[in-house]
């Protein structure tokens, strides 16, 4: 709102704020918020889409992801032969949450790119495509969350009122969601050489995370123990521990949460300030 | 946006729609291209960049019934989309104040998957309503399409034509304030278009702003009183529109 740009626009049009403004930028989330009827009905619709005429429809999202998980459990505890009671519910839980993870970020950077349709012939705020998307992969991995009750059910474990911190953790997990589709959305529209440069990096990520490994295996093991230490400076490490942790009823590390904390509030604000600037490139770019 | 008015308007001062050509050579384009279709081709910066729109300064009002007319490539779809506000102005000002109801290209937004009626549900909600004023018109819809039991067919079923008078449908149930309407609406059977024409009248009588881009003289001798004449992204004339196509055919079309 401070630039000459605005100011000028402000002094003669009386105070509409210009195209590149913080007021336009909150208008629009605030805009697509209000419109979650709307969203709400088209993530749906994406995940009927996906399985229409399919018997089982929907429910394949959770049988394919309980093959992978247990397919990816078993052979990873027979490898690093460890007991398939704790480990296999360990990649499990963690696969579900990665792979909300790696939707929000993959799908994020199309996600401007895959609307761009809606985006040039119907007038609605940028954000609705946001909400949406995060909105699809908070039902996909509802969906997923049938597993862990099952391997709960199977391999029981400890949990105590400390369950209940993966709502607040997977309500920080589409927090931040939201703000990572807006500023790798916008680039990948403006860059279209960033989508495929995502995909490889959350490739590799998914390897770095202790997702198919875990650092209490490697802790055993004095030659590589101060090597998994450095998995700490692996961001997306707390995001998985802040709703793993509560949903394998693990001992609750605070540190993860103060990460995630800060990363979302910065986040926030680069996507935000992305917003600001580019919100009204983004349909010539498409 | 504004509480203190309530009238619809359109306002773009000197409003300028510079599409920037990414994946375009430079280099092939250093020559300034100025031919008869299309807007003009600038090189001044890094980026080839196409002038769509260039200063255009525009005041419509409640009650406005605006033609537009040009060749391919005037510009004519980009000033719809920049009074829609899908385009914010890369130079000038543009401010538009109303329920905007687009019919662009009657695809989008369209899931050929899901039924007519859920289609109707989705539209009316990218345009601004709740589900519940939409299930309320849905039967008013219905009845205007005349498509019936096909309703609950899935999208892909329908025909051309059919489409169009579902899109047709929702838009003049919802009580748009700004109408604005692309050409490619001609795929309805004329039976039907006298009937569309009958409806499209009476929601610009009741309210707001119509704005038209068509190449059917007669069509828009039915809905419109103005007109705007668009060449190389400028408005060339702005008037009356049995003067406009005039001058714009270079025959008096509507004697």
């Amino acid at each position: 709102m401070d630039d000459s740009t605005a100011g000028r626009e402000r002094s003669a049009w009386g105070d509409a704020p210009g195209s590149r403004s913080w007021a336009r930028a909150f208008g629009d989330l605030s805009a697509g918020w209000r419109q979650r009827q709307l969203w709400g009905h088209l993530g749906w619709q994406d995940i009927k889409q996906r399985y229409r005429r399919s018997v089982l429809g929907p429910l394949w999202i959770s049988i394919s992801m309980g093959v992978i998980a247990l397919g990816l459990g078993i052979l990873y505890s027979l490898l690093f032969q460890t007991d398939i009671k704790t480990f296999l519910p360990h990649v499990a839980v963690g696969l579900l949450i990665w792979n909300f993870i790696s939707g929000c970020i993959l799908e994020g950077s199309e996600v401007f790119i895959a609307n761009e349709g809606l985006i040039k012939f119907l007038p609605a705020p940028l954000s609705l495509h946001v909400y949406r998307l995060v909105w699809r992969q908070t039902l996909f991995f509802l969906h997923n969350l049938v597993i862990w009750a099952i391997l709960m059910i199977v391999f029981p474990h400890p949990l105590g009122w400390s369950l209940l911190l993966a709502i607040p953790g997977f309500a920080l997990l589409a927090i931040n969601g939201g703000w990572i589709s807006i500023l790798s959305g916008i680039l990948a529209t403006r860059f279209r050489d960033i989508p495929p440069i995502i995909a490889s990096v959350v490739q590799l990520a998914f390897y770095m995370t202790p997702i198919v490994w875990s650092v209490d295996i490697l802790s055993g093991n004095a030659a590589v123990r101060e090597r998994a230490q450095l998995v700490e400076i692996n961001p997306l490490y707390h995001f998985l521990e802040i709703v793993r942790a509560p949903l394998l009823g693990q001992e609750i590390v605070w540190r993860s949460w103060i990460v995630v904390g800060v990363i979302t509030v910065v986040g926030w604000g680069v996507g935000l300030l992305c917003m600001r600037n580019y919100r009204a490139r983004v349909a010539y770019w498409v | 946006m504004s509480l203190l008015s309530t009238e619809p308007s359109i306002d773009l001062d000197g409003a300028c729609v510079d599409f920037p050509i990414f994946d375009a050579k430079t280099r092939s384009l250093k020559k300034s291209v100025l031919g008869r279709a299309g807007g003009r081709i600038g090189t001044e910066s890094k980026v080839p960049i196409i002038e769509a729109l260039r200063d255009i300064s525009i005041g419509l009002r409640k009650g406005d019934r605006v033609a537009l007319v040009g060749h391919n490539g005037a510009g004519k779809t980009t000033i719809l989309r920049l009074m829609a506000g899908i385009y914010e102005p890369t130079r000038g000002r543009a401010r538009v104040q109303g329920k905007v109801a687009p019919i662009f290209d009657l695809a989008v937004g369209m899931d050929p998957e899901i039924s007519g009626l859920d289609n109707i549900i989705i539209r009316g909600l990218f345009l601004g309503m709740t589900r519940k004023e939409m299930e309320a018109r849905v039967d008013d819809i219905a009845e205007f399409t005349e498509l019936g039991d096909y309703l609950s067919m899935p999208l892909r079923t329908y025909s051309t034509g059919m489409r169009v008078r579902l899109a047709l449908g929702v838009v003049t149930s919802i009580d748009p304030e700004i109408l604005l309407l692309d050409e490619g609406i001609g795929a309805v059977d004329a039976e039907f278009l006298a009937k569309a024409r009958g409806r499209l009248n009476e929601l610009v009588e009741r309210s707001g702003i119509l704005v038209f881009a068509s190449h059917s003289d007669e069509f828009l001798a039915d809905l419109c009183d103005t007109a705007i004449w668009m060449e190389h992204g400028t408005i060339k004339e702005f008037g009356p529109l049995r003067e406009v196509l005039h001058h714009y055919k270079g025959r008096d079309v509507l004697a």
